[in-house]
């Protein structure tokens, strides 16, 4: 690869400004509570400088250093899922008529142009299957509109927590597709590289100075170093069936001893896309909101039909989680639907990691399924 | 961009207690370019929004034959068991809800022609059959002998006998109904719908079975008329599952890897018979 223009950590406040100029809202990762998330941002200061984290099952620290870096870190909870499907949002309203007759009025969906600087590999394929979910076929027009407004600027990752596994899975820690610009960040600034035209032309006006090509060999062979560090990783084999072969394996059970039903994976994982839909009445009783909210298949009213709910125990919802999201994924959209984020072991309650229970359960099948 | 989200008005023209819990709501689209453009094959549902309260998926009992006649008044036959459908069977003429639809994948009418087509329902199972049984009475010249099979829980649940009557009278129709619980008036089979199914005129080369009903009783015909000779790929069923959206987007109907809403809710036994009776799924 030739080596890209250079950013100085000094002038990436360049980088924000002129997004702002350009008419966008600037997201980035900003310390919240005693973790990353992505808020509006103007200035480079609010970036989480010199932060590091420590992830581990049921375990999220961050801790302040002397670095220079704004993004030493892997992930927070919240990921990018909530710019392009709302956790909570209007699909439509209606009113009431005095002939008693209904109007129905679509909601307005969002518009306004979002970058957003700092975007992992993980949550750039997250993005791709979730557009995969919202997009195809009926074409989703609430989804549709946040995700048009986008501008994503991804930071390839060089400090993957202990929870991470993306390299098993394919999606990082070196982003590969999916971003308008990316940077590969060192102590001293930033290489840029386009992944479309919009990033080009982003490109072509910031100051950038040429860059080291050793500098650059040094910074990739980071992302490198990054995936050889990950301990974690996805059974071998084809997932779908090895999981449908064993619905009755005992280990559903045992993790239905550990697992509390709370939902915490799935409100944190990337890909999930399950949500309900609501009629919110307003208190004059002439108008009714039709709301859509996160789900998530741990909640009993989600299995829910004429009467019964379907799922009644955790071992059944946890085998729907686990059986959905490495199994059925495939058939649905052509891969897994993990990335490899390890949101779901740093954010249970319990510590329960998936890619533990999956070596479990798909021991006793390993090999049957080539 | 269609917003697939949002419901049209319908009005409801008359309402039809069947039994004590269960009525048919027969609705009107009042925006008459709407009515113009609605057309749904037997097997495909709407949902159904009630002003305040929310929406349900139902099948639609009327065939397609009523909307080119431009009658266009939309069955739906609901029981009442949840939070929404207690107060949708109380709705009267002259009220006001929400349509949305159709959706769906309905019964495999194509592959059906020039065959002997096999009915098996049970409960309330018989409503999104009868638009197809309609349908086959429509064009009775391309299908070969028609066979009806419901099934009750007790003799009293029996809706629409006349139907049934009607439809046995008919030329190369065979109609076997089964109650488990028999009444001082039930003339038919005593017992479950399973048990009638040796008395199909049963032709294994050319029949296609469909089925919908409760699933034990749907595998448990499935797996019959495959003892009887059928291959598993002659047998259809509709099936049921938690829906909010209707366009495969809110990930509540899963059944593996199927989106009963949009990849069904008809589907070819083949595709399902692993699953099904798997409890959790």
């Amino acid at each position: 690869m030739e080596t890209p223009g250079f950013l100085p950590m000094a002038r990436l406040q360049t980088l924000i400004d002129t997004l702002i100029d350009d008419g966008f809202r600037c997201v980035a990762p900003q310390v919240r509570d005693g973790a990353i998330l992505y808020d509006t941002l103007d200035k480079v200061k609010q970036l989480p400088k010199g932060v590091t984290q420590e992830q581990s099952n049921g375990r999220y620290r961050l801790h302040q250093t002397d670095s220079t870096r704004n993004f030493a870190w892997a992930n927070g909870p919240q990921a990018i899922k909530p710019l392009t499907f709302a956790p909570r949002e209007e699909l439509w309203y209606s009113e009431v008529k005095s002939d008693g007759s209904l109007k129905f009025y679509q909601a307005p969906t969002e518009t306004e142009p979002v970058a957003i600087l700092g975007v992992r590999a993980c949550d750039l394929a997250a993005l791709a299957l979730q557009d995969q979910h919202f997009q195809h076929s009926f074409p989703d027009p609430y989804y549709d509109a946040r995700r048009k407004r986008l501008l994503l600027i991804a930071v390839h990752c060089t400090h993957p927590a202990e929870t991470c596994f993306c390299a098993s899975t394919g999606d990082g820690p070196e982003a590969r597709s999916g971003y308008d610009l990316s940077l590969y960040e060192t102590d001293l600034g930033y290489f840029v590289t386009a992944g479309s035209l919009a990033g080009e032309m982003l490109l072509h006006r910031l100051p950038l100075e040429a860059g080291d090509a050793a500098l650059f060999a040094a910074a990739r062979g980071e992302t490198g170093a990054a995936a050889d560090a990950q301990q974690r990783q996805l059974p071998e084999g084809d997932l779908q069936a090895m999981l449908f072969g064993n619905l009755n394996h005992p280990q559903w059970q045992a993790v239905a001893e550990r697992c509390l039903s709370c939902g915490n994976c799935t409100q944190v994982c990337p890909t999930c896309f399950c949500h309900s839909e609501n009629s919110v009445p307003s208190i004059s009783g002439q108008s009714t909101a039709h709301e859509r909210q996160w789900d998530s298949c741990f909640s009993p009213g989600h299995s829910y039909i004429h009467g019964i709910t379907l799922r009644k125990d955790t071992a059944s919802r946890y085998r729907q989680w686990l059986t959905h999201k490495f199994g059925s994924w495939h058939e649905q959209y052509g891969r897994s639907g993990c990335v490899g984020c390890g949101r779901c072991i740093s954010w249970c309650p319990v510590g329960i990691d998936p890619t533990e229970e999956l070596a479990v359960i798909c021991k006793d099948s390993a090999g049957d399924s080539a | 961009m269609i917003n697939p989200y949002l419901p049209l008005e319908a009005e409801v023209i008359e309402r039809v207690q069947e039994t004590p819990s269960i009525v048919t709501l027969r609705l009107r689209l009042t925006d008459p370019d709407a009515r113009h453009r609605f057309y749904c094959a037997p097997g495909q549902f709407n949902m159904l929004y009630l002003y305040g309260v929310g929406e349900v998926p139902i099948s639609i009992k009327s065939g397609p034959q009523s909307f080119l006649d431009q009658t266009l008044l939309l069955d739906h036959t609901i029981r009442a068991v949840g939070r929404v459908t207690r107060a949708l069977v109380k709705l009267e003429p002259g009220a006001r809800l929400g349509v949305r639809g159709p959706y769906g994948r309905g019964w495999p009418l194509n592959l059906a022609q020039g065959k002997d087509v096999h009915i098996i329902t049970g409960g309330l199972g018989c409503a999104p059959a009868v638009s197809v049984v309609h349908e086959l009475m429509r064009q009775r010249s391309r299908f070969g002998r028609i066979s009806v099979v419901q099934g009750v829980k007790h003799a009293d649940d029996l809706i629409w006998r006349d139907q049934y009557e009607h439809w046995a009278k008919q030329p190369d129709t065979q109609v076997l109904l089964a109650a488990d619980q028999a009444n001082a008036s039930w003339r038919w089979h005593t017992g479950m719908v399973t048990g009638l199914l040796d008395q199909l005129h049963l032709d294994t080369e050319r029949s296609l079975a469909m089925l919908c009903g409760p699933e034990p009783m749907m595998r448990a015909s499935a797996e019959r008329l495959i003892e009887l000779g059928l291959e598993p790929e002659q047998i259809w069923l509709s099936m049921e599952r938690n829906m909010q959206c209707a366009i495969g987007h809110c990930g509540h109907c899963q059944f593996g890897a199927a989106f009963v809403c949009k990849d069904g809710p008809v589907f070819n036994y083949p595709a399902v018979r692993e699953l099904l009776g798997t409890r959790g799924f």
